[in-house]
């Protein structure tokens, strides 16, 4: 962190854990008798605590949003340009709740954790969680944040959806959802992506069955490889032309498969740092979440019917170049929320970006963001 | 935002507007007239955009603001469900003015349009003299303007007859806003501003059942 960084951000920030023995009863019908939460926050609670905001992660993202943990931190967390000070999700006058889902690897219960019935870790064992089964834990730590409701919770992508999932579970707890780069459920194409990426994964012949821990090795070949894929749909073809374009490291042609071009080395870097800071069996679990995904299907498939129970107020953004999670998506959600007569802004921003848009500092997106808050 | 703050033509329309009802205004720039309606008419609805920085002044406003691109359709709304499509001063800057017409009756139970008249003495002057006209209403010249649909009163009363709309009313404005009688006999030659109030085409399925 840079003194240019450091005044700019919350500073130094320390993760906090909670521990909850009331079991929970997941989705998909196991129950988790106790677990851990791990989050950090940011701000102030006044006294009414009225000024809470949820921030929900997205597939890869974790608890640390925003600030460092040590002054040699190179980098900040994943949300710290919208996160601060004087920000958009603005830390002097908001208190900030920025939680790690279950089934997570930065710190709440997950597959990496001890697991008290086998006496090993989960690994394998640790059961699907869904974006409700997130939304009950998270509901259950404003409990005992003591915050009854949450001025706004908000998301991008698989956070988008925890916020939407918010707002339709416990409309009395959320006054405005802010849902961003999301989709009331995945298309098809997306489904195919994340089989894709776990079959990267769970072909990797250090893989073991998921219990790559207990043989002290993880299985990298196939996360960097779902890692790679993801990022690349996570970008915009004019994205990435506009930084890489066809450059490459050496003039002229090896004739082989080394990397010669800059997105490749460009891939390879982004997926080692991926490896070193994520768990596989995390990643698996997250993207079958994001599968599941499908608030109306209760519902006879209708949303507007499942949004008729809300009584937030919603923002929705997308990005013009997002085709993992494009505009049409959140036009969906549009769409069922004013067929409903609920008050809702969106706006579709323009950038090239892609579906990552959403973590980056886009002037328009973040003065949105700012003028939005500003008026709760 | 009171009414009385707003700009004349929004007064004038915003009078037509009953208290409480449902409000959609396309092109609602920073949203003023919806926030003042809502102030004083307890109206709901929404305001549709496409500029950025006046969906920000929307949000400021505290009005609920879509972007839309009025030119990719209003498809995404019901038949009926508003009482009121507003379009002030927007009609000239669109790809399908036709269509959009047709989509604001079938959304709306009631369509307020206002437009620049094309037909005002001061762009007939221009055009005599072998110009596209310039007036203070009009500031672009044609090759920045955004304005690529212009018609006058004569036109618009022929695209409803055309359409078979049910005009309910029209009013005129000159260059102060003011509602001259002179202005009521030769809107076509005098009228700065026109506004509308249709209802839908009286021969069709949608107003026969509204009738009914």
């Amino acid at each position: 962190m840079n003194a240019n960084q450091a005044e700019k951000s919350i500073g130094i920030v320390i993760p906090k854990t909670l521990g909850f023995d009331q079991p929970l009863l997941l989705d998909s019908g196991v129950t988790l008798e106790s677990y851990e939460m791990c989050y950090e926050t940011y701000g102030t609670l006044n006294q009414d605590k009225t000024n809470a905001i949820l921030i929900c992660h997205a597939l890869s993202g974790d608890h640390h949003a925003a600030g460092y943990y040590d002054l040699k931190d190179k980098k900040p967390g994943w949300w710290d340009n919208c996160i601060g000070p004087g920000k958009p999700v603005d830390t002097n006058k908001f208190f900030i709740v920025s939680p790690n889902n279950l089934g997570g690897c930065g710190g709440s219960t997950g597959p990496l954790s001890h697991n008290p019935l086998s006496g090993r870790s989960y690994g394998p064992d640790f059961p699907i969680v869904t974006v409700r089964d997130w939304v009950e834990s998270q509901a259950r730590l404003a409990d005992k944040l003591e915050i009854e409701s949450w001025a706004a919770v908000m998301g991008g992508s698989l956070g988008g959806m925890q916020a939407l999932q918010w707002s339709i579970d416990y409309p009395k707890r959320i006054h405005h959802a802010i849902v961003i780069a999301a989709a009331p459920k995945l298309s098809t194409q997306n489904i195919a992506f994340n089989e894709i990426s776990r079959q990267a994964i769970m072909a990797d012949k250090d893989f073991h069955e998921g219990r790559y821990t207990e043989h002290n090795i993880v299985p990298s070949h196939g996360l960097k490889l779902a890692r790679m894929i993801g990022h690349v749909t996570y970008l915009s073809d004019g994205g990435l032309h506009a930084r890489f374009g066809r450059e490459r490291l050496e003039n002229n042609a090896r004739f082989g498969f080394n990397v010669e071009f800059e997105i490749e080395s460009y891939l390879r870097y982004q997926a080692e740092s991926f490896v070193e800071r994520f768990d596989a069996n995390t990643y698996l679990l997250m993207t079958r979440s994001l599968d599941y995904f499908d608030p109306a299907q209760n519902n006879n498939n209708d949303l507007k019917l499942t949004l008729a129970q809300t009584s937030a107020k919603f923002l929705v953004i997308s990005f013009s170049s997002d085709w993992r999670f494009a505009p049409s998506r959140s036009q969906e959600i549009v769409r069922a929320l004013t067929d409903c007569e609920k008050d809702v802004t969106y706006s579709e921003i323009k950038s090239e970006f892609g579906h990552d848009s959403f973590l980056l500092p886009i002037p328009d997106y973040h003065r949105l963001l700012h003028a939005y808050l500003g008026k709760i | 935002m009171l009414i009385k703050n707003l700009r004349r033509e929004h007064i004038l329309v915003a009078n037509w507007i009953k208290k409480g009802s449902r409000v959609l205004d396309l092109g609602c720039g920073d949203g003023s007239f919806l926030a003042a309606l809502r102030t004083e008419k307890q109206v709901s609805g929404y305001g549709i955009e496409i500029d950025p920085a006046n969906i920000e002044a929307c949000i400021k406003n505290s009005v609920n603001v879509l972007q839309t691109n009025l030119d990719n359709g209003l498809h995404d709304f019901e038949n009926d469900s508003f009482d009121y499509v507003v379009m002030s001063q927007t009609i000239q800057a669109i790809n399908k003015p036709y269509e959009v017409i047709d989509e604001m009756l079938r959304i709306g139970k009631e369509v307020i349009v206002t437009f620049p008249n094309m037909g005002h003495w001061k762009c007939r002057l221009q055009f005599l003299m072998g110009k596209m006209p310039v007036t203070t209403h009009l500031p672009n010249t044609w090759y920045s303007t955004p304005n690529i649909h212009m018609c006058t009163v004569r036109d618009f009363n022929n695209l409803c007859r055309e359409k078979n709309i049910d005009i309910k009313s029209k009013t005129f404005l000159d260059t102060h806003h003011n509602q001259v009688i002179g202005m009521q006999l030769l809107p076509n030659l005098l009228a700065e501003i026109a506004i509308y109030r249709l209802n839908q085409p009286l021969d069709s399925q949608k107003s026969d059942s509204s009738f009914a």
